[in-house]
């Protein structure tokens, strides 16, 4: 085990320090070694997901043995999964069936939970000022009602002027844009300490540790 | 093609970076580093503590953030926050259960609760379903992840990870379930989601300290102290090239 920990940790730093290398310096042999390790990576990740169908697969049937509460949807849910699969192997994804299958099920399903989503932050927005009544929330609040103003037209009313035009261009693209920044350079270089704690080995996902 | 100096100017700063992280980990291993104190972090340790007490569980959620995307960061956060609260919760009968919306971000997140079961020397087997993949679109991802919150004994959620507008679905089932949340992501609407709908919200960069937050070890705190001290050279830089334009050098 400690062996096996070992291992992947040198692989991991050996493996992250080449690719590095091949961002910044964009000559041989960095370059090319970055993008076949790049491209062996977009294959592993394609098997991934053969694992994790499994592992989907999996948690599933443990449920449906223990006859566990939702295992009939369970049941459902691995039937459709092995038929979708098989038809997608038959088939292949392009098949103006499985098109239409993903047009008739799946788009559908994710277009509804879109549309609960929306009465569900309606919901939370108000939820939020019993939570956390405090000048950031009403200003979060206002300015969510000044962008629908100013997005959506009025019934009878139409468009609103002044908030369209004016006010909604300037909270959208100057003091929105200039906090969203603030926040993407804080987040860059959160990425950038995170990539190297992992490059180094303090943090090892892929175990060993 | 970016150009010869500015590759190698970018490599200095990451490696300046590194090397003083290792330095800072080494010199102040006796005197860490005091940070402010956020307090997301102290209720969740406190969540933590009860979810020991009253043998519930706690829900880690890493998003959809795709290892081999420049998401991956902030999941990868999330996996050491993960292996935290593992160890943490070691003495519970319940250990952790983490969803991912990757297959890669799934299988690592299996990896990391495999080995804070072996850190703990439990005497019971490892349950490879307390790692997993709930879907592979946002809302899939979402909807596969709604039933654990209600049928497992969840008394905590924690989401922490690249999230879309889905996030919402996530946070409404933790509020309905009456648990505590603490979320945070690296994507701008989420974030706004999350700020609506969260019960503890962290916002930007201090997704990437929760480790140093949790303890998780002298790298994770002086990890933190080069974010702040880049944060500050950012800050500079970019006060010159106002300065710079200002004045029509530039």
């Amino acid at each position: 085990m400690k062996l096996r920990g070992l291992l992947s940790t040198a692989f991991a730093i050996a493996f992250g320090v080449i690719v590095l290398l091949g961002y910044f310096l964009e000559f041989q042999p960095f370059y090319g070694l970055r993008v076949v390790f790049v491209e062996w990576a977009v294959i592993l990740a394609g098997f991934a997901v053969l694992v994790g169908l499994g592992n989907l697969v999996a948690v599933h049937i443990k449920k449906i043995r223990a006859r566990e509460k939702g295992s009939a949807y369970g049941l459902l849910l691995v039937f459709s999964l092995l038929m979708t699969f098989l038809a997608g192997l038959a088939w292949g994804p392009d098949h103006p069936n499985m098109v239409l299958l993903f047009r008739t099920v799946q788009f559908p399903v994710e277009a509804s939970l879109m549309a609960l989503l929306t009465v569900s932050l309606a919901y939370a927005s108000v939820r939020m000022l019993r939570r956390r009544l405090n000048l950031f929330s009403i200003v979060f609040l206002g300015t969510v009602l000044i962008i629908l103003l100013g997005t959506a037209s009025l019934p009878l009313l139409g468009d609103v002027p002044f908030v369209g035009d004016w006010v909604r261009p300037f909270v959208s693209q100057v003091i929105a844009g200039a906090g969203a920044r603030g926040i993407l350079i804080g987040v860059a270089l959160g990425t950038l300490t995170t990539g190297l704690r992992v490059l180094i080995g303090a943090d090892r996902p892929y175990g060993g540790k | 093609m970016t150009p010869f100096w500015l590759g190698v100017v970018g490599l200095a700063l990451v490696l300046i970076s590194a090397g003083a992280m290792l330095g800072l980990a080494v010199l102040r291993r006796k005197t860490p580093p005091t940070f402010r104190e956020i307090p997301a972090f102290q209720r969740l340790q406190e969540a933590i503590g009860r979810a020991v007490e009253d043998g519930s569980r706690i829900h880690l959620s890493l998003g959809r953030g795709a290892l081999v995307s420049p998401q991956n960061a902030s999941a990868l956060a999330g996996l050491s926050a993960l292996r935290r609260l593992a160890s943490l919760t070691s003495a519970s009968d319940n250990p952790p259960v983490a969803t991912a919306g990757e297959a890669g971000l799934a299988m690592l997140s299996q990896e990391t609760l495999y080995s804070a079961h072996l850190a703990s020397l439990a005497a019971t087997a490892f349950d490879p379903t307390t790692g997993r993949l709930t879907g592979l679109t946002p809302f899939s991802y979402a909807a596969g992840a709604l039933p654990l919150l209600s049928d497992e004994n969840v008394s905590s959620s924690v989401l922490l990870g690249n999230f879309g507008p889905e996030v919402g679905l996530l946070t409404e089932a933790d509020e309905r379930q009456g648990m505590f949340t603490l979320a945070a992501s690296d994507s701008l609407p989420a974030q706004a989601i999350l700020y609506a709908s969260a019960e503890e919200l962290l916002i930007g960069e201090e997704l990437f300290a929760s480790g140093a937050y949790l303890n998780a070890g002298p790298l994770h705190k002086s990890s933190l102290t080069v974010q702040d001290l880049l944060r500050w050279l950012v800050v500079i830089v970019l006060l010159i090239g106002f300065l710079l334009k200002l004045t029509g050098v530039l």
